[in-house]
């Protein structure tokens, strides 16, 4: 008999990967504000996925630095650059069919070899189950990765200045 | 049928793949942009799916370091992709041709 969390992992899984055609590959239409709202349900379904795996924070900070920060920030650039005429653009036939069999060939692949693991290796590892709180988390990710934490602040400063610099009118 | 980590790796799989196709297929530099950001999703359910059924944490510091990362990429690709606009006035790959030989 399912369970509800297996019920709720098709729905999630389900939803992920429709929200996230739509946002590539949208038959009905090729706006650039289409393709960024149905990426903000893709990673919002995505949540809810990392959720059922208990990965509480994780799903916070991907609902609130994805479909938050980094989608808006998506919507301001489409927002400076006027891109609408894009949509008349005409279609490769040829290379969209090459895609398409790439693109399927690879997943077909990578298919196969991860439905060829052994069962055993997939089964939930037995002892006392890891939540992903914020608390254990936050315990690994200042004894363990304390090094790569002070990093990445530092990386996320160059970024910033990076980027001020790049937007700069007078580019030289 | 319980839900395994194949279950999840599969999604994981479509969904990179999903993103791989946005990439191959749209011309719009800022839609390439988000697909690239679905495949770096995609990767990072297959680790969250990975920390969950080897119960060990690692994994899930590893994605918060990859959205860290992520957030900064966007930022500093979006304002490339800004200054690219500014100079020649077009978010379309097929017009930004100037390196071809």
């Amino acid at each position: 008999m399912p369970e509800f969390t297996d019920l709720l992992f098709f729905v999630f899984a389900g939803l992920t990967l429709l929200f996230g055609f739509l946002c590539v590959a949208n038959p009905l239409s090729r706006n650039p504000v289409t393709s960024a709202m149905f990426l903000v349900l893709t990673i919002i379904s995505m949540a809810g996925l990392f959720v059922l795996l208990h990965a509480f924070f994780l799903a916070a900070v991907q609902i609130l630095v994805y479909a938050g920060a980094v989608m808006v920030v998506f919507l301001f650039v489409i927002m400076l650059l006027d891109l609408k005429e894009e949509a008349r653009r005409k279609l490769n036939r040829v290379a969209l069919t090459a895609g398409v069999l790439a693109v399927s060939g690879l997943a077909a692949i990578l298919v196969r070899a991860v439905t060829a693991a052994r069962p055993a290796a997939l089964a939930l590892k037995a002892g006392p189950l890891a939540e992903g709180d914020t608390a254990p988390l936050g315990r690994i990710l200042f004894q363990s990765y304390l090094l790569p934490f002070e990093i990445l602040s530092i990386l996320l400063l160059v970024a910033m200045v990076g980027v001020i610099l790049l937007s700069k009118k007078d580019l030289r | 049928m319980n839900v395994t980590l194949n279950h999840y790796l599969v999604v994981s799989v479509l969904l990179f793949c999903l993103g791989l196709f946005g990439v191959l297929a749209r011309r719009n530099v800022l839609v390439i942009y988000m697909s690239l950001e679905l495949m770096l999703n995609a990767a990072n359910l297959a680790l969250v799916a990975f920390s969950r059924f080897n119960n060990n944490l690692n994994g899930q510091v590893m994605v918060f370091f990859i959205i860290t990362v992520a957030a900064a990429e966007v930022a500093v690709g979006l304002s490339l992709i800004v200054a690219l606009y500014r100079k020649r006035q077009t978010a379309h790959v097929e017009d930004l041709t100037s390196l071809k030989l």
